[in-house]
């Protein structure tokens, strides 16, 4: 493109600075072909992927467009309100003793007056799905993860386990989990909770031995020089240095733990994802919105909360607790 | 070990100057233990509340042991009925031998009957068209049939129980059988997946790995219009038993989903996140406006994408693409403002300061020191969008997910939700080495 420019530079140049400016040159062009060519192979494989997705679904995409757009303009309630009365069980206006407005059926009552809204109870079974299962699994990974560290195992062949085991645990697909689990036990929450906490597991596990190994080892070697035990010097030189890192990491698993709950509830697990593949799937728009307002406001409040939490404990109340840990 | 003396002078010293170690305040001394104990009673809690007990008391474990052994092994399951005099073997339709194939578990008897071999010739059931001889560790137990019903052997062991109408014989893993006036419904276990690679309609069926490669290499062709291979892949991949075409195709959607999902979110947020950087885009309502949007798009489950899109599109990749898509555009532009937000001013004032305008800026000033990242972090979201697309396909998105979903449903292809299990753990174990190759070759250090 540049022979013109090229010959120009060089005219001013010396030979050696000549030289230089051609290898620049010829290196500079062998990179452009280089990025060309990985666009153009990045484009052909979009194309050849989307292609194939298009080929495979039931509707096509240019097709189905028109159908979205009439889906959303037609999705909406008949009142503002309803999405209201829908997530506190309020009876409605529009009662025809049909499903779509039958709100007040399924309340949870406590006492004879007082009753949880039936969205709002299944919410706080999928937040508890998702807090038991951050919990069993950062004790579980907490014992997995010190067979798993390089500065603490000797034995190869150990850590070679423990990683695998918990490499499958991460990868293992949680609805197969899930779906072994309801079967056996009939659908409710615990195959939920035993599936994500195979994977927070794997996941936690992971992350945590890759602390424990950038640990610094000189308080480990103190006690070592004292004769203390294995336990002891895990206890006593890598506990305390690692609870911090440990609990910020088990805090972002949580609010990904309760995500991935209301997911595994769509697929038999129960709590609000249950619920609300039925709403939307019967085509209840004021349901349906009131559940996708009560599962936005959650997560936001769980992110908040848990980043809240995080900077809080990295802060000087939780040195101190986990100084408690020595 | 013999207590070491201290003056009351060396204690106040040691007092004084150390006040961390002996004068801790209350979180140091009973932090820990406290949220331990509040953990240990939220868990108690929730056991009670979720009937952890009763469900664990109620499941049904008997099934789950022929669960978790249909994921390695396979059961035949013929039943030998009683017509007039003689025996005749009925498979149903999920039947693993052709007609007419000489089983050398069920060997046909003389008299009209059967013998059914499960363990050597110690173990074995015969029969008769009107007596069943159970051979237990070699002894016998004769079971007649007559019209009424079935006569109790006497003496048996424990592992033969008559219940009143039926005579049930368990082998252990080896099989059982269900003895009863008119028929008997055996199941006969092996270990590994039957008709895994060839079905019964198949001229390959049954056939040794030295015969195959003999056919395939050497041999005349089974079917004039094509070669044997061509004849074994076709044969291979429309399997009616194990469907391998449907679950490669569907396993290749799952892929496309995150790949596509993850490309498209990238190309997106590349750009946004560069509108959301306050230190590139200096215009307040215009950040806080990009950043709301990541916000939006990223606390909407992938779960209500999905469920929106798949209502929509109609199943199929498309849904999940969008609903990856949405997401990853969300979490990836609030990873990749960050980023920008952090970058060294240094480079870009030293490309402005020759007047380039603020493309050029961002290209050469900016690009360049954010790239390694971005590109780590969007292999990060690819790898992670691989194990979700397997559950939100199951949501009704499609691809193998839902065909997971599907086998679990029957409860009775467990053999097939192992294949589907392995070829999604290969594949995220293949993916995660790439894409921890090209991390380590894009961050210039090793992950591992």
């Amino acid at each position: 493109m540049a022979s013109g420019t090229a010959e120009n530079t060089m005219n001013g140049l010396g030979p050696s600075a000549a030289a230089v400016m051609r290898h620049y040159q010829q290196q500079l062009r062998t990179r452009r072909i280089y990025t060309v060519l990985a666009i153009v192979v990045f484009l052909v494989a979009l194309w050849a992927s989307l292609d194939f997705a298009n080929s495979a679904n039931s509707g096509k995409f240019f097709e189905r467009l028109p159908y979205v757009f009439d889906f959303i303009r037609n999705f909406v309630p008949d009142s503002p309100m309803e999405i209201v009365r829908a997530m506190f069980d309020l009876p409605s206006p529009y009662a025809d003793g049909s499903l779509r407005y039958d709100y007040t059926s399924e309340r949870v009552y406590i006492t004879d007056g007082f009753y949880i809204p039936h969205f709002i109870y299944q919410l706080i079974i999928t937040v508890n799905i998702a807090l038991i299962a951050t919990i069993i699994g950062f004790v579980l990974a907490f014992l997995l993860c010190f067979f798993a560290s390089t500065n603490l195992v000797g034995a190869g062949a150990t850590r070679w386990v423990v990683r695998r085991i918990m490499e499958i645990m991460r990868a293992f697909p949680e609805i197969v989990v899930a779906g072994l689990l309801t079967a056996i036990l009939s659908i409710g929450p615990i195959a939920a909770i035993v599936a994500i906490t195979i994977h927070t597991i794997g996941a936690l596990g992971k992350l945590f031995f890759e602390v424990v190994e950038n640990v610094d080892m000189r308080p480990d070697e103190g006690l070592r020089a004292t004769g203390a035990r294995w336990v002891e010097r895990v206890r006593y030189a890598i506990v305390p240095q690692v609870l911090p890192n440990f609990v910020s990491y088990t805090l972002l698993r949580a609010e990904i733990n309760v995500r991935a709950s209301t997911i595994i509830g769509a697929v038999g697990g129960g709590g609000i994802g249950e619920v609300f593949r039925l709403a939307i799937g019967r085509d209840h728009a004021a349901k349906t919105y009131a559940i996708v307002i009560l599962l936005l406001v959650t997560i936001i409040a769980v992110d908040q909360f848990s980043s809240w939490l995080r900077r809080r404990l990295i802060g000087q109340q939780f040195l101190d607790a986990a100084r408690g840990a020595v | 070990m013999s207590p070491t003396m201290i003056h009351a002078a060396e204690r106040d010293r040691l007092l004084a100057s150390y006040p961390d170690v002996f004068r801790r305040s209350f979180w140091q001394r009973w932090g820990l233990a406290l949220c331990a104990g509040v953990t240990v009673l939220y868990l108690a809690v929730c056991f009670v509340a979720f009937n952890v007990g009763p469900a664990f008391m109620q499941g049904r474990w008997d099934r789950a042991a022929i669960y978790v052994q249909d994921w390695y092994s396979w059961r035949a399951q013929p039943r030998l009925r009683f017509v007039d005099d003689a025996v005749v073997p009925q498979w149903s339709s999920r039947r693993q031998y052709p007609e007419g194939a000489d089983i050398d578990w069920l060997r046909p008897m003389a008299n009209g009957g059967y013998s059914v071999i499960y363990d050597g010739e110690g173990n074995r059931l015969d029969v008769h068209p009107d007596r069943v001889d159970i051979f237990v560790d070699g002894a016998s137990y004769p079971v007649d049939i007559t019209a009424e019903g079935v006569e109790p052997p006497e003496g048996a062991p424990a592992g033969v129980v008559f219940d009143g109408t039926k005579v049930m014989v368990d082998y252990g893993f080896e099989g059982s059988a269900e003895i009863r006036g008119s028929q008997v419904y055996v199941q006969r276990r092996f270990l590994g997946w039957a008709n895994f690679f060839f079905d019964i309609r198949s001229p390959f069926w049954g056939k040794s790995f030295g015969e195959i490669a003999n056919l395939a290499l050497l041999a005349e062709r089974v079917d004039p219009d094509r070669s044997n291979v061509r004849h074994m892949v076709d044969d291979f991949l429309g399997n009616s038993a194990w469907q391998h075409a449907d679950i490669l195709s569907k396993l290749l959607q799952t892929l496309v989903m995150a790949f596509v999902g993850t490309l498209l979110g990238t190309l997106f947020a590349l750009p946004l996140a560069f509108i959301a950087a306050r230190n590139i885009t200096l215009n307040r309502a215009a950040n806080w406006g990009m950043k709301r949007l990541f916000d939006f798009l990223r606390s909407i489950d992938m779960l209500i994408w999905a469920l929106f899109f798949t209502r929509g599109f109609g199943p199929g990749p498309i849904p999940g693409i969008a609903a990856i898509f949405f997401t990853d555009t969300g979490a990836l532009g609030k990873v990749y403002a960050e980023a920008l937000e952090n970058v060294d001013e240094k480079q870009r004032e030293g490309v402005k300061s020759v007047g380039a305008s603020s493309v050029t800026v961002n290209r050469f000033g900016v690009l360049p020191q954010v790239l390694p990242v971005f590109v780590s972090q969007s292999l990060y979201f690819w790898e992670s969008n691989t194990r979700s697309a397997t559950i939100i396909g199951a949501v009704g998105a499609g691809g193998i997910g839902l065909k997971l979903l599907e086998a679990m449903g029957t409860n009775a292809d467990w053999d097939k939700v192992a294949y589907m299990v392995v070829l999604i753990l290969i594949v995220v174990f293949v993916f995660d080495g790439i894409s921890n190759a090209l991390r380590s070759r894009l961050i210039g250090k090793p992950m591992h």
